[in-house]
């Protein structure tokens, strides 16, 4: 075989034997009579990053928090390679406390994560996210891109493997958010997972190996991204007109 | 998939109203009952009468009480919203009973005693239940969330039905340290058996009203549910 | 064990820090305290009511009220940046959270008793020497208990609108037994009772501690359940 074939031929082998790091099963939420959320499936491999977009109040947001294990689905199931130790959130808003510094808070997130040193692996991991002169600023005084640098960050202090990403743009000006997409790049690129919700899929489009359309609850269409934006885009107005 | 509040509440709100007939009907005879066939009490005359109404009232918001309480902790463990439309059902007709008590509390103690409140075993904790009534209601209120509203409300329903057992013990001990006159008695054992005969018949109605009365709400309130539109309470 | 404690301690640490560097609600609560105790100075017909009949409830109305006001601050600032989320995600025990919740609280109500009780003893002329030692211990008897509840219903009070108005209209019920049972034990002590007198109150205060702390370790979890 020749040497780009061999290649395929391995990478798909690997993918097949791997186990996905999300696998989510006919996931409902309701309360009564009242349904959020009905018969949701997902499947999310290493490398991957999954688009979710809707209009408001679709459902996004309460199928991210049952993925993160913020709230239990009323039926069906969601299993993490690895346990839930293994997932970082990133929403619009921050989890850190205002009054303390970034350090201080990302050394508590380290402690309650169990990681070890945890002062160091904070200060480690403000530097990955270029802020190691910020470090020991309050958080409340921080610009708004720098507060989601800092959240990154504690997202990703305890190494998980799948990241799950609410709006994570809201807020942010153009440099914020070319820089949030890079260091998003990088960890895709380095093997993690992440789901990203959002209502405008323009800004993470690059990012995205997969993109599905979430309408009142249900999947309207999903799988591997398509080429063209605009295709997709003439999709999800057909879908919600529909 | 027709949800499981579908099939009874038409049914359910229809029992409900049978028995809040029944009820009302048998208070009819109650009155009767108390102001005709009751030897009328030497010492305080005819408010006393009004005993018949008080106590079962107070005997009903307990009632009332503990079932939100058992509700709540039902819906803790299973989760099925059902029960969390029981336990509102159940703390909105234990208010108004409690009320009730409240209202004729007064009604007895003025004319008899001259005083419009006392701090008497059953009246305080009668209020005690109210506040946690008005209370449970007005955390429903501020929630908008259902699954959220339920869950919370249930751990207040557990926490009060606790509570309970702990405000009557201080209350009562408090009382005997500090007597004050014997007010809105008799207590049961020492009544002449007509009394006792009246009473008793009451304590069964207003038990039966109680039962119509959650029946109609929680039926009421799982139509209006299903008719979409989830009513904050 | 040691994991749920060292949970725990990080929680109390980290709410007990953020506190200190805004100390907002520690001065108002102070503050309350000490101005609770002038209007009831005030507040009495010196000619009718002596300060000593009266001492008991207002040290009790004083403490309760002011620890209520302290604890509202115990959830909003989780809710401040969505932190709870982030306290949630972590791969700890959710009665854990509690019990450092819990702690903090228990510290910052302490706190404003050690002020007040001083000012207490300063503005209403009572003499402590004696009874001193048996108020402490029925302040730490009876705030434990009514922190545990306050605790638990500012996590549900803090997502409303009028949490400042929620929390006490909830939290008051939960307080008369301890509250009677404190003044009952304050009053005996102050007027140089026996301790046979005092136990059975005491013993009171012990039982709602114990039930009601358990109680609301086990609540926490379902509560926070979504």
């Amino acid at each position: 075989m020749t040497g780009a074939r061999s290649d395929i031929l391995l990478a798909v082998q690997a993918a097949l034997q791997s186990p996905p790091l999300l696998e989510a099963r006919n996931l409902e939420r309701r309360f009564g009579a009242a349904r959020a959320l009905r018969g949701l499936s997902l499947s999310v491999q290493a490398g991957e990053c999954h688009l979710i977009v809707g209009p408001n109040g679709a459902g996004k947001t309460t199928l991210l928090r049952l993925l993160a294990g913020l709230a239990r689905p009323t039926a069906g199931t969601v299993v993490i390679e690895g346990g839930r130790r293994r997932i970082g959130l990133l929403s619009h808003q921050s989890q850190l406390y205002n009054e303390l510094t970034a350090v201080e808070n990302l050394a508590f997130a380290a402690r309650l994560h169990g990681v070890a040193d945890p002062a160091r692996a904070a200060r480690t991991c403000l530097t990955a996210v270029g802020l190691a002169e910020r470090a020991d600023d309050p958080v409340g005084k921080l610009s708004r891109g720098m507060v989601q640098r800092v959240a990154i960050a504690k997202a990703l202090l305890h190494a998980p493997r799948l990241l799950l990403l609410d709006e994570p743009f809201t807020g942010l000006d153009l440099q914020a958010t070319e820089q949030t997409l890079a260091l998003l790049g990088a960890e895709r690129a380095a093997g993690r997972a992440l789901v990203l919700v959002t209502h405008d899929a323009q800004e993470a489009w690059d990012l995205a190996t997969h993109a599905h359309l979430l309408v009142r609850g249900v999947w309207a269409f999903g799988g591997p991204r398509e080429a063209s934006l605009e295709h997709f885009l003439r999709r999800c107005r057909e879908a919600l007109r529909g | 998939m027709t949800d499981a509040l579908v099939f009874p509440a038409r049914r359910i709100v229809r029992r409900g109203l049978v028995l809040i007939v029944l009820g009302l009907l048998g208070l009819v005879l109650v009155y009767v009952l108390a102001l005709r066939f009751t030897p009328t009490e030497r010492f305080q005359g005819l408010p006393q009468k009004i005993f018949y109404v008080h106590v079962p009232a107070a005997w009903c918001a307990l009632l009332a009480f503990s079932l939100v309480g058992i509700a709540s902790i039902l819906y803790l463990w299973l989760r099925d919203p059902r029960l969390d439309l029981f336990a509102e059902s159940a703390a909105e007709v234990g208010l108004v009973f409690s009320v009730v008590m409240l209202t004729t509390g007064p009604l007895w103690g003025k004319p008899v005693w001259n005083t419009w409140w006392t701090w008497d075993a059953r009246l305080t904790f009668t209020l005690i239940l109210f506040f946690l009534f008005v209370g449970y209601r007005a955390l429903r209120g501020a929630i908008q969330d259902p699954g959220e509203r339920a869950r919370f409300s249930a751990v207040v329903g557990i926490l009060g039905l606790v509570l309970v057992p702990f405000v009557h013990l201080t209350v009562y001990l408090f009382r005997t340290l500090h007597p004050q006159p014997i007010v809105l008695k008799p207590s049961a054992p020492s009544l002449p058996w007509e009394m006792l005969r009246t009473l008793l018949s009451s304590l069964g109605v207003f038990t039966v009203l109680l039962l119509g009365f959650l029946l109609t709400r929680y039926g009421l309130a799982a139509e209006a549910r299903l008719a979409g539109g989830d009513d904050a309470r | 064990m040691a994991e749920f404690l060292r949970v725990a301690l990080a929680v109390a640490g980290k709410d007990v820090r953020v506190e200190l560097r805004s100390k907002t609600a520690l001065v108002s609560a102070i503050a309350f305290a000490a101005l609770v105790l002038v209007i009831f100075n005030f507040a009495r017909d010196a000619a009718a009511v002596s300060r000593e009949m009266l001492a008991p409830s207002v040290l009790w109305i004083t403490f309760s009220f002011s620890g209520v006001i302290a604890l509202n601050r115990s959830f909003s600032l989780e809710r401040e940046n969505a932190a709870l989320d982030g306290l949630l995600l972590a791969p700890v025990s959710r009665s854990a959270l509690f019990l450092g919740k819990y702690l903090a609280n228990l510290a910052f109500v302490f706190s404003v008793e050690t002020v007040a009780l001083p000012l207490f003893v300063l503005f209403f002329g009572v003499d402590l020497s004696g009874s001193l030692g048996g108020i402490i211990l029925t302040a730490i008897l009876a705030t434990t208990g009514f922190v545990a509840v306050g605790t638990v219903f500012a996590a549900m009070t803090a997502r409303t609108r009028f949490a400042e108005l929620m929390l006490p209209l909830l939290v008051l019920p939960f307080l008369l037994p301890p509250v009677i049972s404190a003044v009952q034990v304050t009053a005996r002590l102050l007027a140089g009772r026996p301790l046979s007198e005092i136990a059975g109150w005491l013993r009171i205060l012990g039982f709602y501690d114990l039930v009601f702390v358990t109680l609301c370790l086990l609540l926490f979890p379902p509560l926070m359940d979504e």
